[in-house]
């Protein structure tokens, strides 16, 4: 990769290396972070909103391969149905949604698999991984401390407005290479055509029933990972957090222009921790 | 900075040429092998076509999965059907004895067969689930005809891409691709768990395409036409679900 690669470690680097106290613009998220953010965050709605559609076409929940409204279901969400056979208690049914739903569930979930595995292969070749998103001090005290600054919903220093603290850092690996790969695996074993080609893809998780629930289960966990996600943007500065992953920079000294503008004290030394 | 804007114009415009004609040769490719399909046109068309091709391209000869004796489901659930018209409860009344399946199209030998031919047909059995695009399942056993069978018998043409099948009730007809057509586990099913397959689960006769979902197994076939293309037939997009706003191919 070439030297004008605008990823946030190097780039803050040269910058206080140069140490110029005029430079108040830096660099945070490059370029292809910013676009597969966006475009992952759109296609996440459209999945949602389809895939509610969906569920409320059949809203009970099963374990193993078959599950009808004849059979106990482990879940009933006991909301009312678009489909007259599903006995509800409700005294009426919704209008069917799922043509469209399901059209616009699994267009949006190939834009969803195409840009999460550019995202993937070029966070891998490009250090973006390893620089911004492993862990660094991986310990007890270190989680222990950021579990407590973030139950306080404590503004976070300066520092994390260039780097990921450690709690943010294992959230989005998380998200990253378990919740995501997890919703495409039971997405896919709910699949007659693809179960065809790789049977073990629903056998592995016990069945096709079993991966729509834990399709469904992952859900929740996405949607609670998403309000932490926002409420955390809220909490550290909604304009220079929007800022830094819409336009990609930070002015530097400020977490937040309408709040705060105190110069950072240790630029250099936290700055690079990423 | 202008020469790297320069520079990034022209890598971006190269890539974009470079993009679309990689497209325009894949779409090319896709149509000469049978990867498009017939509602590629419709709002949701790019998604519907990426995920066909993606599954012809792994599937075309994989086989459903098939389930234990042990893993019958005790409780099957036959969804609705709009009210049974007259001409059907004359047909039950009379125990089916006069129910055909008339073979159309492009055949050699076009025609039709009686319930009692086709029973008599060689069978093949399966024990594969059903599932509805709402999310439910069960699994039997279901024994019938291979479509295929009755596709080398009518002598289909080499030029035929779909096999549209009709229900007796009006308005009611699917379509498939040769790959699913020609499938083993493609049938038309006529028993049941060792039984005549029962009216609410689509008895005398119901398509069965254990690799798609529930709504293209449709009940109470009366019709199949061999065609090499579905325009002609309703509004083009290859079934009655499908002229409905869902997708054509129900693999997923």
């Amino acid at each position: 990769m070439n030297g004008s690669l605008p990823i946030a470690g190097r780039d803050v680097v040269a910058i206080s290396a140069a140490a110029a106290p005029a430079a108040r613009e830096r660099k945070r998220h490059s370029g292809l972070v910013r676009v597969t953010h966006w475009v992952t965050t759109l296609a996440f709605f459209a999945l949602l909103l389809s895939g509610g559609e969906i569920v409320l076409s059949h809203p009970r929940f099963y374990w193993g391969e078959t599950g009808n409204v004849n059979m106990r279901p482990w879940l009933n969400l006991h909301l009312p149905s678009s489909r007259d056979t599903v006995p509800t208690g409700y005294g009426y049914v919704l209008p069917d949604a799922n043509g469209w739903s399901r059209y616009l569930h699994f267009e949006a979930a190939w834009v969803a698999v195409g840009t999460g595995l550019l995202y993937v292969l070029w966070g891998f070749f490009s250090g973006h991984f390893r620089r911004n998103l492993t862990p660094v001090n991986l310990s007890l005290k270190e989680i222990g401390g950021s579990v407590v600054a973030h139950l306080r919903f404590k503004r976070p220093g300066d520092e994390e407005a260039w780097s990921y603290n450690v709690l943010q850092r294992v959230a989005y690996l998380v998200v990253i290479f378990v919740l995501f790969p997890l919703m495409i695996w039971t997405g896919l074993a709910m699949s007659f055509g693809f179960d065809a080609a790789f049977p073990l893809a629903v056998r592995l998780l016990g069945g096709h029933q079993t991966a729509r629930s834990i399709h469904f289960l992952v859900t929740i966990l996405l949607v609670a990972f998403l309000v932490i996600h926002v409420v955390m943007i809220f909490v550290a500065g909604f304009r220079s957090r929007m800022r830094a992953m819409i336009s990609g920079t930070v002015v530097s000294g400020r977490t937040d222009s309408d709040v705060r503008a105190t110069p950072h004290p240790r630029q250099s030394s936290t700055g690079v921790n990423v | 900075m202008s020469e790297i804007s320069r520079r990034k114009l022209i890598t971006t415009g190269l890539a974009v040429a470079a993009g679309a004609s990689g497209v325009a040769v894949a779409a090319k490719l896709a149509q000469r092998h049978g990867l498009i399909p017939p509602d590629a046109g419709v709002f949701y068309g790019p998604g519907e076509t990426v995920t066909y091709a993606a599954q012809r391209i792994l599937n075309r000869h994989a086989m459903a999965r098939e389930f234990s004796r042990a893993q019958i489901s005790t409780n099957p659930f036959a969804n609705e059907v709009d009210q049974l018209g007259d001409e059907f409860k004359r047909s039950q009344a009379a125990g089916f004895v006069d129910w055909k399946v008339t073979v159309d199209g492009m055949a050699a030998r076009p025609g039709s067969f009686s319930l009692g031919e086709i029973r008599s047909f060689p069978a093949s059995s399966q024990i594969t689930m059903i599932g509805c695009e709402e999310g439910w399942t069960y699994i039997a056993e279901w024994t019938g005809v291979p479509l295929s069978y009755i596709l080398e018998r009518v002598g289909a043409r080499p030029e035929v891409r779909y096999v549209v099948y009709r229900s007796i009730q009006p308005d009611w007809w699917e379509s498939i691709d040769m790959a699913d057509a020609l499938h083993p586990q493609t049938v038309l099913a006529h028993r049941m768990n060792g039984d005549e397959l029962p009216v609410p689960f689509g008895g005398p006769v119901r398509m069965r395409v254990p690799r798609q979902l529930g709504y293209k197994n449709i009940k109470y076939i009366t019709r199949l036409t061999l065609t090499e293309d579905l325009k002609h037939f309703g509004k083009g997009t290859g079934g009655s679900a499908s002229d409905g706003g869902y997708a054509w191919y129900a693999g997923i």
